[in-house]
């Protein structure tokens, strides 16, 4: 009997990511937001300065985006936009993850609060997220941790389930029950033996949450009842120029452009992650 | 005469990355009407893929065959038009499998999946086709076909889904049947009934069959004859009785040999102190409902039992007898619902599970699957040092200990640094049982142990446990479904059935002497006692 030397010559986990063509582009146009999130306000004009002579003008040498109707840089707005997008995004889910985890792993793994905390998690799934936001926002008042928190309550409870479904199965592993019957404690059984099959199916979660607290973000910017408007977000720009649309269509089309692309470049990598990481669950979808 | 079945020179190869060229190579053979042929080989000796590869399922992106013929009745099937094929399919040739649950569509009638068969290869109307159905129903045995044929595969046993499977493959009267461990996933008892079934249909309707095994016991029951493989290349082949009583490949007798004697070997009484004993263990399943509409399932009841050190005690049964349960009971991996458990003398039935955690090292457990029962993402030096390191044990002193228990094994100190996933089933298992020893366990329980090895490991791990079980003079609980392996290494048996013992005594006496019919039963059904040489 030969023993399987399975690994030998295969490329690791980060030279298969780099050859999935999705993460590839999906990546390279991530990082160029990124970077020019973080620095690009350091050079351009100030995206809040009112220039009432230069107003409504079209894209150009000057203004690379043009101007709206306050005469304020468009090119310097989305950027700084950008930085509230990124921030939104992978602060709901970053946190969205953890709480989701932690509850999910005691759901799973406690047969007592199981009940409790998937209740719950009904509940909050049944209430509509736009709604919800609005709520929160009207009575805690609009500031970037409201919307953050607005955000990530009703996408824990997909994170929950999925970390909960993934527990129940593993925690019936033998390797488990030799773990048990061996005298691991239960907090160490979760950190060693059943946490680390959560990684990956989170990892890819996680991208899809952040994809779509962009787009929740910016929709509740455009209602008015996300960041407040002396924060450029690309929700709040889109909202302004939405009276001068027939006039000034740039107004609108340049953050409406970034956002579609960095939600789409972030699924792209989601989804190249989830066929690198977790190729069981790529097939069935 | 033609032959049914005649397979020249057939090799398929296998992707690139494999871990030999061929998965099958330079493979003869042939199947005569009427005649039953068992190819009987180890997992990867590639008794599958010759099978598939007659059927035509391979996967063509993996595996290619690359030489060779096979050739259906005159007609060489690797050379045919996908249409001819797919017509040959079910007509002249079908296949029953392994898993008969897996292989019937879930949500279709069973009567309609036969019908389905006839639609597709016959013009008969459907009132016909429904009468063909219970025939063919009737033709397996199974009572009141008219109600069977409206049952969904899950409302019935294995043993029934196995029939089904049969009529559907039978129900065209094909000219060969190929059956790939059909089995293996089944109890002795209902397993011997229906090797019985294949070789009454076989010898009334004249067919061949091409019968992949990995047991010999079931080749002495059914063959004619016996195809040997081993790595993908024939061995040897021959009739049952040159094959079975003058095997001329050492394989073939290695193979022979590995399998256990129904014949317990003289054992001395055990007399070391009393390590474990269970009085009145119940358990129950499911819970009545608020207005009594629940469910309960009985898994034990009143199981008494004791175990002292030095001593095997197996448990036998069927599956749902309820002897895995008392293994769980007794590891309180399951609370048991009532009944005392004493190990070295302390009750721990209804223990708390914080003081339980420190009688824990003095229980240990061997499970079944050995690819499941070590952390694929720790390397096996982790897994072993783990359970010592919780109870304060020092590291270096944790890891001398599975440096020496790796070797007591039968492995090299080097492996602790690797993966599970770079080791065979029967490694695996010599590690699991290093892992159970470095916790300096009292008493043993070894699930269903060596059930999915293969005969020649499961041979060399048998023996490590007996070895270990002197060495360290362990009490072990020895669950199996195998009564030749329960023969080969209990000094004492129990019997139980739908989670009540029937009957309990010393091994020889038990073989010997059943004084229970189902004893009986169950020892009539091992396959194979009348003609394997003891």
């Amino acid at each position: 009997m030969t023993g399987a030397e399975g690994n030998q010559g295969q490329p690791g986990i980060a030279g298969l990511l780099i050859s999935h063509r999705g993460v590839f582009w999906g990546g390279l146009v991530l990082i160029a937001i990124i970077l020019l999130a973080v620095f690009g306000p350091l050079i351009t004009a100030d995206p809040v300065a009112i220039n009432p002579m230069n107003r409504l003008k079209p894209p150009g040498i000057e203004g690379l985006f043009g101007t709206d109707m306050l005469g304020r840089d468009v090119f310097s707005r989305v950027l700084n936009g950008a930085r509230v997008s990124l921030t939104v995004g992978t602060a709901v889910a970053l946190i969205s993850v953890l709480v989701g985890l932690t509850l999910g792993l005691i759901a799973g793994y406690v047969r007592a609060l199981d009940a409790v905390i998937m209740r719950v998690m009904d509940g909050l799934m049944s209430i509509p997220a736009i709604l919800l936001a609005i709520a929160m926002i009207s009575l805690a008042g609009a500031t970037l941790t409201t919307v953050v928190v607005a955000i990530v309550i009703p996408e824990i409870p997909r994170v929950v389930r999925l970390v909960r479904s993934v527990v129940l199965t593993v925690r019936e592993e033998p390797y488990v029950e030799a773990a048990i019957a061996s005298g691991t404690r239960t907090l160490q059984i979760m950190v060693r033996h059943i946490l680390p099959n959560t990684i990956a199916p989170l990892i890819v979660q996680a991208t899809y949450i952040c994809g779509s607290a962009m787009l929740l973000e910016a929709i509740l910017g455009f209602l008015g009842a996300g960041i407040p408007p002396e924060i450029p977000s690309w929700g709040n720009i889109m909202s302004e120029g939405r009276t001068f649309f027939q006039l000034t269509p740039w107004i609108i089309f340049f953050p409406g452009l970034a956002l579609a692309l960095t939600v789409l470049a972030v699924n792209f990598v989601g989804d190249g992650l989830r066929d690198t990481l977790d190729p069981r669950i790529a097939r069935t979808m | 005469m033609t032959a049914v079945l005649e397979i020249r020179g057939l090799t398929v190869s296998l992707p690139e990355d494999g871990d030999r060229e061929f998965a099958i190579e330079d493979v003869s053979l042939s199947v005569e009407p009427g005649e039953i042929v068992c190819v009987v080989g180890e997992s990867g000796s590639g008794k599958s893929v010759t099978a598939f590869t007659v059927m035509g399922l391979l996967d063509p992106r993996a595996l290619t065959p690359v030489a060779g013929s096979v050739r259906l009745e005159g007609e060489d099937l690797l050379t045919l038009p996908d249409k001819r094929l797919r017509a040959l399919r079910g007509e002249r040739m079908s296949m029953i499998f392994q898993e008969p649950m897996t292989a019937l569509n879930p949500v279709v009638r069973v009567g309609a999946q036969i019908a389905e068969m006839l639609e597709i290869h016959t013009r008969l109307s459907p009132t016909e086709r429904r009468a063909r159905v219970l025939a063919a129903l009737a033709d397996v045995q199974l009572p009141e076909p008219e109600r069977l044929a409206d049952c969904y595969p899950h409302q019935l046993s294995g043993g029934q889904r196995q029939r089904i499977m049969i009529a559907m493959a039978l129900a065209l009267e094909p000219a060969l049947l190929i059956a790939d461990e059909p089995t293996t996933a089944l109890d002795v008892t209902t397993q011997a009934r229906i090797l019985q079934l294949i070789k009454d249909l076989q010898s009334s309707r004249g067919m061949g069959v091409l019968f992949i095994t990995h047991d010999f016991g079931v080749v002495a029951e059914i063959a004619d004859r016996v195809v040997v493989m081993q790595d993908g290349r024939v061995v040897e082949q021959g009739t049952v009785a040159e094959v079975l009583h003058a095997p001329s490949h050492p394989y073939t007798r290695l193979l022979i040999d590995a399998v256990p004697s129904m014949t317990p070997p003289e054992r001395a009484e055990a007399t070391g102190e009393e390590a474990l004993s269970t009085a009145g263990l119940d358990k129950r399943f499911g819970t009545a409902g608020l207005f009594g509409g629940g469910r309960v399932v009985q898994a034990a009841k009143d199981i008494s039992l004791t175990l002292r050190r030095g001593e095997t005690l197996g448990i036998v049964g069927e599956s749902g007898s309820g002897k895995s349960t008392v293994a769980r009971c007794i590891m309180r991996l399951v609370d048991p619902t009532s009944g005392e458990i004493l190990i070295n003398g302390t009750d721990i039935a209804g223990m708390k599970q914080g003081s339980l955690r420190n009688l824990r090292h003095q229980i240990q457990i061997v499970f079944q699957d050995p690819y499941r029962s070590l952390n694929p993402r720790r390397t096996v030096g982790k897994s072993i040092v783990e359970g010592p390191m919780n109870f304060g044990v020092a590291e270096d002193e944790a890891w001398r200990r599975a440096r020496e228990l790796i070797e007591i094994v039968g492995l090299s100190a080097d492996t602790l640094d690797r993966f599970p996933h770079q080791f065979s089933g029967g490694q695996r298992q010599r590690i699991c049982i290093a892992r159970a020893l470095a916790m300096e366990p009292v008493i043993l329980i070894a699930d269903e142990a060596v059930s999915a090895l293969d005969v020649s490991v499961q041979a060399q791990v048998l023996r490590l446990l007996d070895d270990v079980r002197r060495k360290f003079s362990l009490a072990m609980l020895f669950i199996t479904h195998d009564l030749r392996v329960a023969a080969q290494i209990c000094d004492r048996i129990m019997v139980m059935q739908h989670g009540k013992l029937v009957e309990q005594g010393p091994t020889a006496a038990v073989y010997a002497n059943p004084s229970e019919q189902y004893t009986r039963d169950l020892l009539a059904a091992a396959p194979g006692q009348s003609r394997l040489p003891d």
